[in-house]
């Protein structure tokens, strides 16, 4: 297995090199024989990094000790989902998982553009396979997952095998934690592809919107997933590190949140170039952060040059990483550089109450936010270089900046699909935003009434009210427009607007998604946090919530020991649940766990942590947080994205076209062979 | 272009705006990084900063009561040099990663007594995921990060 994974490595590389070669120059000199071989190289690639990833989950499962990524993140004990997990636990093979990924959409833009003649598929081959070169190169050289355990024994190398593996890092060993990273992978790896298209359109001189609109679905796709990505980490770390909170602006958090937000703002500004060929440099630079960021992030995770909770091993596949987004900043500046000419912008902005004006403020604000959290990340490095003293930002800093600009983005989200393309009169100004306007002045004053007393929750709840009403009143009128014609009733209205103008209105959805998002984000502002000592039979109150320990006991599993309370929780003297967090030790790698319990009351979580057991009495102590309104958290994500999967569905006109197109390139065809003949 | 111009005053104010937020938050969260020995020998201006402070737990001073926690925080586990008295009293309980030789970052003041009080601990589990399977099994005592 060993010799297969490395040999299997060795040839996808050679492949993805001939594939290079074979896209680049066949589509530059016209080969079509010989881009169709890169194409099939392309294929190649992918079955064998398929084989070496194939090869590595057998050593995995199979737990071979004497390879050491084996030894160093699985077990023998581990269970077995968890053994495949650790095919992404460690450094070398989240590597090999990157390459996987990357190769298999290389293989993926080749076949669902079999049959297109042009330029621009295969320079986009091309760009992905220089990338998946890179990491191929890392897979072989810096980071070879296929490594046997050595030791030095009397100046000779030996090879040996460990008894058992050090086991896999248990707070990765949560089912959040499995799916998390493959979700971040496809959209860090998913933002090449829209990037290699655009490479490829500078590449090609072709820069209308024709590669935006054969990009559109996959930076949909990729943005979505990495969107999942970014809320499910903040998932695993809310249920499981046991601090309370879901987001620390830990720098690998931001890493991901940083190709998010350029990505975010590229979906928008995108519709500008679509619909009035405006903001033709701007879109191709925020494909290019984006890809940048989305490889940064990977680096930033790995190179341990900021401290994180995240870092892997050190190593020095920092400098490799270092290197490549050199060449590749540098290579596709200037190819924008070069290629200025082409992008002229063909129109001009006229007015603020414009749908352009709030498409630019969106992507201003994305981008200042985008930028304050890579300047807070990297501030450590940045004041070492000028002051010659490291000096840390913490989440003051980003949630100073970020607040203000979430609720100005909230607000745009409100405003800007309701403003006219040009110019907005002011009559239909005060007919559209009279209603949302009063619904914002009520929201803000309820939520006064109700208890908010400092200015960003009450502005919070005002201007999602707003937008809550903005959204309805869009659906409303449509769907009654829709009734007035076709007799349906309301939810029937409902379904065929969204189905008849699908990225519109799974717009809207995505945007009620965001506003939801929000409103959790809100509810940070209103925790309470406490704790209490107890015995078995004692009890603690926290807020309007009573505690009572019923019972403390060890527990034993094969894989890890621990201590288990279990706590009655009851309100107003009425038990709602009964929760047993526990505490846990993993002797494989020496670590030890809190299991977060919660309850979810419909407005808020009952947060417990075992802490630990205090030594004089024995006692043991509850750390406990009530957290309002994440729950709008994770609903939101959900439908954010249920809002991008309906965006994403083929619309009705596209499919006619579609099947017109087909249909004439058929007849072009028995035309050319009667002519041949 | 009178038109742009006043596009550019408006790009112009929230730029300014935002910038304005990140100086105040910069001044609210900032925390400059010393060194164990660094900390000994503070001026009485810096002694009023907030600092972060990276070292290791030193082996078996971990006391705990309640929530609150004390440690010797140590540049190097082998030796008694460099070494500080961390007083934790932030409300989030310590990191599970947290435990004897883990490597910790702890933030806080420094007390004019010569001890640090830490509202944040951050730890990582040194010995295993920073040294590598082979090295560490050359030196089963542990290895220095």
């Amino acid at each position: 297995m060993i010799q297969i994974g490395n040999y299997a490595v060795a040839l996808a590389l050679a492949f993805c090199a001939y594939a290079i070669f074979g896209v680049f120059y066949g589509a530059k000199t016209g080969r079509r024989e010989l881009v169709r071989s890169g194409e099939r190289s392309v294929y190649a690639t992918f079955a064998f990094v398929t084989l070496a990833v194939v090869a590595l989950v057998t050593l995995l499962l199979k737990s071979d000790f004497s390879v050491e990524y084996v030894a160093g993140y699985s077990n023998r004990d581990l269970p077995f989902f968890y053994k495949i997990a650790a095919l992404w636990g460690g450094q070398a093979g989240s590597l090999l998982f990157w390459s996987w990924i990357l190769t298999m959409y290389g293989a993926l833009v080749a076949f669902r553009n079999r049959n297109y003649a042009g330029k621009l598929v295969p320079y986009t081959l091309g760009v992905l396979s220089v990338t998946a070169m890179f990491f191929l190169i890392m897979n072989k050289f810096a980071a070879n997952p296929f490594t046997r355990l050595v030791f030095d024994h009397e100046g000779a190398t030996r090879i040996f095998t460990a008894p058992d593996g050090r086991g896999l890092n248990p707070l990765l060993q949560h089912p959040a934690m499995v799916i998390h990273p493959p979700m971040l992978y496809l959209g860090y790896v998913g933002m090449v592809v829209p990037f290699a298209f655009c490479m490829a359109a500078l590449l090609a001189r072709e820069l209308g919107s024709g590669w935006i609109k054969l990009t559109r679905r996959w930076t949909l796709t990729a943005w979505l997933f990495l969107g999942t990505g970014v809320l499910l980490g903040g998932r695993w770390a809310y249920v499981e590190l046991g601090w309370g909170g879901y987001w620390a602006w830990d720098p690998v958090e931001n890493a991901s949140l940083m190709p998010w937000l350029t990505s975010t703002a590229f979906l928008h500004s995108v519709i500008v170039q679509e619909r009035k060929n405006m903001l033709k440099v701007w879109n191709v630079v925020l494909i290019l952060a984006t890809y940048l960021l989305a490889i940064f992030g990977t680096f930033l995770t790995r190179s341990g040059i900021v401290s994180s909770v995240h870092s892997f091993a050190q190593s020095s596949i920092g400098t490799y990483f270092v290197v490549f987004l050199a060449i590749a900043g540098l290579a596709a500046v200037y190819l924008v550089v070069s290629r200025l000419a082409f992008l002229k912008s063909d129109n001009q902005l006229d007015s603020y109450a414009s749908r352009e004006a709030s498409f630019l403020f969106n992507n201003l604000i994305l981008l200042a936010a985008c930028f304050a959290v890579l300047w807070g990340t990297l501030f450590p490095v940045l004041s070492e270089l000028i002051q010659g003293e490291q000096v840390t930002v913490g989440a003051p800093f980003f949630n100073k900046i970020n607040v203000p600009i979430g609720l100005f983005l909230l607000f745009l989200t409100g405003v800007g699909p309701l403003l006219a393309w040009r110019k907005t009169s002011f009559t239909s100004m005060r007919r559209i935003f009279l209603w949302p306007t009063l619904a914002g002045i009520i929201g803000g004053a309820l939520s006064v009434v109700l208890g908010a007393r400092s200015i960003y929750p009450i502005m919070s709840f005002a201007i999602s009210s707003f937008v809550l009403v903005t959204l309805i009143s869009e659906f409303a009128r449509a769907a009654r427009a829709r009734m007035r014609n076709t007799k349906e009733n309301a939810l029937a209205a409902l379904y065929g607007i969204t189905a008849t103008n699908k990225r519109r209105y799974g717009g809207y959805i995505a945007h009620l998604g965001f506003l939801m998002l929000l409103v959790g984000f809100t509810g940070q502002a209103f925790t309470t946090e406490g704790w209490g000592e107890v015995n078995v039979g004692e009890k603690f109150t926290i807020g309007k919530y009573e505690f009572e320990c019923r019972d403390i006991k060890d527990i034993d599993d094969p894989n890890y020991n621990g201590m288990s309370a279990t706590i009655a929780l009851s309100k107003n003297g009425k038990e709602l649940s009964v929760l047993t967090p526990e505490k846990r030790f993993y002797p494989a790698s020496e670590q030890s766990t809190s299991e977060v319990r919660m309850y979810h009351a419909a407005t808020e979580d009952v947060y417990v942590v075992f802490a630990n057991i205090k030594e004089d009495t024995n006692k043991a102590v509850m750390q406990v947080w009530i957290n309002p309104l994440v729950s709008w958290v994770w609903a939101g994500g959900y439908v954010l994205a249920l809002g991008t999967l309906v965006t994403l569905l083929p619309n009705r006109v596209e499919r006619r076209l579609t099947r017109r197109k087909k249909a004439v390139e058929n007849l072009l065809r028995e035309t050319d062979k009667v002519s041949a003949a | 272009m009178k038109r742009q111009l006043r596009f550019a005053v408006g790009i112009g104010v929230v730029l300014v705006a935002i910038a304005y937020f990140a100086f105040a938050g910069y001044n609210e969260g900032k925390a400059y990084y010393k060194t164990i020995d660094e900390v000994a020998t503070l001026s009485a201006d810096d002694a009023e900063k907030r600092l972060r402070v990276a070292g290791l737990v030193k082996d078996g001073t971990i006391e705990r009561d309640g929530r609150e926690l004390r440690f010797v925080l140590a540049q190097s586990i082998h030796s008694d040099e460099n070494t500080m008295v961390v007083n934790y009293v932030g409300t989030a309980p310590v990191p599970d990663t947290f435990k004897d030789r883990a490597e910790a970052v702890v933030e806080g003041k420094r007390l004019p007594d010569g001890t640090f009080e830490a509202d944040h601990i951050q730890a990582k589990c040194a010995s295993k995921y920073e040294a590598k399977y082979g090295a560490d099994a050359q030196h089963p005592e542990g290895v220095d990060p």
